[in-house]
């Protein structure tokens, strides 16, 4: 596992890129940025905006060893697992909801010792991205002080120097690479996100490297007329690609719901079968559709519409 | 007319929360509660969510699964990041946090982690998400769940959310200075700490519920006033508001 102090990381990005180039890529070179052994931040929040496109590209192209963190991790570190692609889980929940209770994958593989999962409170998730997205070694914060969690996690308490209070300290954390879909961006990766900003600005800034998938793809001009609506800057962005529907069947505000009849369907099928389950959904929604078309072909477009147009009726 | 324990859990539990102020609450039976209370005593009460969602306003048969989706932020006046909205926690904003969890001890120390060892557990729980930064920064804390003795335990095998931690001054001793647990709401009773020992004691019954039956479903020993005070049933405005609010009783449970 490999952890970045803030030195490390200001080098790289000082040594990396940052020109105002068109980054438009296609979804296989941009998860080829992504190297075995990487630490991989994942954006949004549980079944919002994750980075489908872009997680599934990464399974097709077998990647291992990975470490993945995200505030709060669904059933794509189930799939990350069972595929062999990380043993190594940084977050501060992992489920699907609660309708759907314990994840029985993640229970086999952290019980039988085959994963670890780094545990931190959901403040501490965001302070360590921050402290990151910030160049700073660390963050204090009163969560976590009292807690179990401060001692199994890497966090350290200090005595204010100020006032004598107690204080919880947190990493930063420097991911190698984050991946983050947003609503809208232009060529060089300025990206504006509707609705929940989640963790993604902090994100984009605390890692090395940065893949954008976004919604549609968008000239400069429409970001200048909307400028207080960009939550990435392009100098963070190493690649961006337009893949619509790049969430699903998680959701993207405003623009559809999360399929929570395909998530319980998948959740059920686990429940009931295991890891065998999430084998044949790895196969048949992952390694088997070559693109993503071919993957959201398998929903069809009357589930799509539906999706959108339930978005449309709660963003209203 | 009946009712089941998490409707009666959410009718405790709203009864609670007090006109103007402003509630962290998560899905499921503490939404439950928070939007039952704007609709009958506190409708200047404003719901906080995890997800990022301030000014939550829960819409008859879509109520959100997780606090991060659509359903969540609609008609929200703002939708932060998840880490402001937990900053806005720190700072103090909020007057009230619930929790559950897989084991709770009598100073309301709450596990969601691991039972057994935390290297190599022999189940692995969800995780904290919020629950340990809504317990270390809510100014007060309602502990919500159903009353079995595998939860109600003498010591938790992980603290995930610091409460007392071994009582008397100890919370305030590790740092932990705001903030504190009032109640702790189950379907056989309302139950607070002590004022010096910090120990969970019984304040009053559900109704129906004897003494016995809160002894028989707690793994620890619980103080129990001479006389305890009991609840009033969920009244039919109550419930009639909580089944249209969860028509298909997705957290309300099954009936009968």
């Amino acid at each position: 596992m490999s952890e970045l102090t803030f030195i490390d990381a200001r080098r790289r990005l000082e040594a990396k890129d940052r020109s105002l180039r068109d980054k438009r890529t296609s979804l296989v070179e941009a998860a080829a940025l992504v190297k075995d052994g990487d630490h991989v931040a994942i954006g949004g929040c549980l079944y919002s905006r994750t980075p489908m496109a872009v997680l599934r590209e990464l399974l097709r192209q077998r990647r291992g060893r990975l470490t993945l963190s995200r505030n709060l991790m669904c059933y794509e570190g189930e799939l990350f697992m069972v595929a062999g692609a990380t043993q190594e889980l940084v977050t501060s929940w992992m489920g699907i909801g609660l309708p759907w209770g314990l994840s029985r994958v993640l229970r086999e593989f952290v019980e039988g010792g085959r994963a670890r999962m780094e545990e931190w409170s959901h403040l501490a998730m965001g302070l360590r991205y921050r402290a990151g997205a910030m160049g700073v070694p660390f963050l204090p914060t009163l969560s976590m002080l009292g807690s179990d969690l401060r001692k199994t996690a890497a966090a350290k308490t200090m005595v204010c120097p100020f006032t004598g209070a107690q204080l919880c300290l947190v990493p930063a954390l420097f991911p190698d690479v984050a991946v983050v879909h947003v609503h809208r961006a232009d060529r060089f990766g300025n990206a504006q996100i509707d609705g929940y900003p989640h963790m993604d600005a902090d994100l984009a800034s605390a890692a090395s490297t940065v893949i954008l998938t976004t919604e549609e793809i968008v000239d400069t001009d429409e970001i200048r007329r909307t400028a207080d609506r960009t939550a990435i800057p392009f100098f963070a962005v190493d690649a961006v690609v337009e893949v619509p529907y790049g969430a699903f069947p998680h959701e993207c505000y405003g623009l559809y719901e999360a399929d929570l009849d395909h998530i319980g369907a998948y959740a059920r099928r686990v429940a009931s079968e295991g890891v065998e389950a999430v084998r044949g959904y790895l196969q048949d929604y992952v390694y088997g559709p070559e693109t993503f078309d071919a993957y959201l072909a398998l929903f069809g477009p009357s589930r799509l519409d539906r999706a959108r147009q339930a978005a449309r009726e709660l963003t209203r | 007319m009946a009712y089941t324990a998490s409707e009666l859990l959410a009718v405790t539990s709203s009864r609670l929360l007090a006109d103007h102020k402003i509630v962290f609450a998560g899905v499921g039976t503490p939404l439950l509660a928070s939007a039952l209370a704007r609709a009958t005593h506190a409708p200047n009460l404003t719901i906080v969510v995890e997800g990022g969602v301030i000014g939550l306003e829960a819409q008859p048969g879509r109520l959100p699964i997780s606090t991060n989706e659509m359903r969540a932020g609609r008609r929200a006046v703002m939708l932060p990041s998840i880490t402001e909205i937990f900053l806005y926690a720190q700072r103090g904003f909020f007057d009230y946090g619930f929790l559950g969890g897989a084991q709770i001890d009598p100073y309301g120390n709450i596990n969601t982690s691991v039972i057994g060892p935390a290297e190599r557990p022999r189940v692995r729980l969800p995780g904290s998400g919020g629950a340990c930064d809504i317990i270390s920064h809510c100014r007060e804390i309602l502990i919500v769940t159903t009353h079995e003795r595998r939860r109600f335990v003498e010591r938790v095998d992980f603290v995930t959310s610091p409460g007392y931690l071994t009582g008397g001054e100890a919370r305030a001793q590790a740092g932990l200075l705001f903030g504190a647990l009032t109640w702790v709401v189950t379907d056989l009773a309302l139950m607070r700490f002590h004022p010096e020992t910090r120990r969970m004691q019984v304040d009053a019954l559900q109704a129906g519920v004897e003494v016995q039956q809160v002894r028989d479903n707690t793994g620890f020993d619980l103080e129990v006033p001479p006389v305890p005070a009991r609840l009033s049933p969920p009244a039919e405005n109550e419930l009639r508001i909580l089944r249209q609010l969860d028509p298909d009783r997705l957290f309300l449970g099954p009936i009968g």
